[in-house]
């Protein structure tokens, strides 16, 4: 699988970082609700289809990025901004 | 015909050849209505009907299928079995499975093929062999066999190593749980099958759950398919497809699908006969009756549904397998192929009643699946039956991470991508 860098162009999926679902919404400092931060950490859409999420070009120019692709058959979507 | 298998049987089939062997499950067209209906006919699935009927008397019992019996991740793992575990919630659940794995050919009547060969994890510095005589310790103080090998007993046992001095991971001593070893895959799914269609539950290929019918919170069918089926309580197994499934039922779980690849090398003579596990990176090794090398490692490491690894798994795998065994450098790899399983955030798996009621789960087993199957069916089949999670179970529930009961036996913390 080959991601699009934004900074780097198409590399192959080795030289890159994972950072997880990156549609999930922080919830506001300060928030004292437990249940809203249990969700937030802990519970995943996972959804089998289209999915938003992060990645760093670790091994490269270290940029992180917002990437939308097909869980389902992996096709990328493109830089998400 | 003989429905039970034995010496006396297949004596009598070999001199008549005229005379049919049984198909080993039935295929009835479905009822409209079940007591409890099990989505999912993977190992797990089949080894929950089996024991509902067998432990549990409830007999009038589905397992719905959208493939084929062995489709899924039951025919897909590395075939492992072993009981090394540390933490509380582990221990004793993991050996309960590692005692039904050594009568389970018996149970069944059917020849899972047990080998207990044993399983020996290579320490590649001191310090991992200070964690593994913990380990040890822990495992033993639980009833559970360990041994601590230095290097020169492993030297005799695993003379093909690469024990020169300039190995540039070199071996400092093992830990050994003789009774773990492996199983051969697809018999454990046909003979809880057999077992399970014997005893009258219904198994129902290619027929895939579309929906629950869920009235005031309680569900009470599912709709497949094949049309709708009726059922008194509802019970999920379908590790890999977890969420997609628990969503249809209005569940959100901590749980991510991520693929994990096997490998397999051209045959070779019998060479490595136990299993092997280093200490350098998740790598580990047996050889198939084929003479085949199977080979383990992590996850590719992003969420994916598909079946399909990327080459740098491939890559990382071949590496550590050369440098484990630099003899086996010319050898060709014959097969590699993927299984997608449920990550969770503490590595451990679910076992447990959820927010709608008379709906249960069973998922989310990482690593852990294929050697949980029949404790895994023996405690589901309780938690439904008496709709209380069985003892050995109790800490695999849904709900432990808003309760601040994670269990992770490694410490990762909540990335589901790097336990």
């Amino acid at each position: 699988m080959m991601l699009p860098c934004p900074h780097c162009g198409d590399r192959d999926v080795s030289e890159f970082r994972y950072g997880g679902d990156a549609s999930k919404e922080r919830p506001a400092h300060g928030t004292g609700d437990l249940q809203t931060w249990n969700d937030y950490v802990f519970l995943f859409e996972n959804p089998k289809g289209p999915h938003t999420e992060y990645w760093q070009h670790v091994l490269g120019c270290r940029r992180w990025f917002k990437l939308a692709r097909n869980t389902a058959t992996n096709e990328i979507g493109g830089v998400v901004s | 015909m003989s429905k039970h298998y034995s010496a006396l049987a297949l004596a009598r089939h070999a001199l008549d050849p005229d005379m049919p062997w049984p198909k080993a499950w039935e295929s009835p067209e479905p009822k409209s209505s079940y007591d409890v209906v099990i989505v999912g006919g993977g190992g797990h699935g089949l080894a929950t009907a089996y024991y509902l009927a067998k432990n549990h008397g409830i007999t009038n019992v589905a397992v719905i299928e959208k493939s084929y019996i062995g489709s899924g991740n039951v025919g897909r793992n590395t075939t492992l079995i072993r009981s090394n575990y540390m933490i509380g919630g582990n221990t004793a659940f993991f050996e309960h499975s590692l005692k039904l794995w050594e009568g389970l050919s018996h149970e069944l009547n059917f020849n899972c093929m047990v080998s207990q060969r044993g399983q020996i994890v290579l320490a590649v510095n001191p310090v991992q062999m200070d964690v593994f005589a913990r380990r040890g310790n822990t495992m033993r103080l639980n009833g559970i066999d360990a041994e601590l090998l230095d290097a020169g007993e492993v030297r005799k046992l695993l003379p093909y190593l690469d024990w020169s001095r300039d190995a540039r991971w070199p071996i400092h001593g093992a830990i050994m749980q003789p009774r773990a070893g492996t199983v051969r895959h697809d018999a454990v799914a046909w003979g809880y099958a057999r077992a399970a269609s014997a005893l009258g539950v219904h198994i129902i290929e290619n027929c895939e759950v579309t929906g629950f019918v869920i009235n005031d919170g309680k569900v009470s069918g599912v709709d497949t398919s094949r049309g709708r089926i009726n059922a008194g309580k509802v019970g999920i197994a379908v590790a890999g497809h977890t969420s997609h499934v628990a969503k249809m039922a209005g569940l959100k779980l901590p749980v991510e699908s991520h693929i994990l690849q096997a490998f397999v090398t051209e045959p070779i003579k019998p060479i490595v006969d136990n299993v092997i596990s280093w200490g350098a990176e998740l790598f580990y090794l047996s050889q198939s009756d084929k003479g085949g090398l199977v080979f383990g490692g992590h996850i590719d490491g992003f969420n994916t549904y598909t079946q399909r690894g990327q080459f740098n798994r491939i890559q990382t795998v071949a590496e550590c397998a050369v440098s484990l065994m630099p003899f086996i450098s010319r050898l060709r790899m014959l097969r590699h192929w993927g299984g997608i399983q449920d990550m969770t955030p503490d590595g451990s798996p679910f076992i447990s009643r959820t927010p709608v009621k008379n709906l249960y789960l069973n998922g989310g087993w990482c690593y852990q699946g294929f050697k949980a199957t029949p404790a895994s069916g023996w405690t589901y089949s309780h938690t439904i039956a008496h709709d209380q999670e069985h003892e050995l179970v109790r800490d695999f529930a849904l709900d432990r991470f808003e309760k601040g009961k994670e269990l992770d036996e490694f410490g990762l913390g909540n990335w589901t991508y790097k336990q």
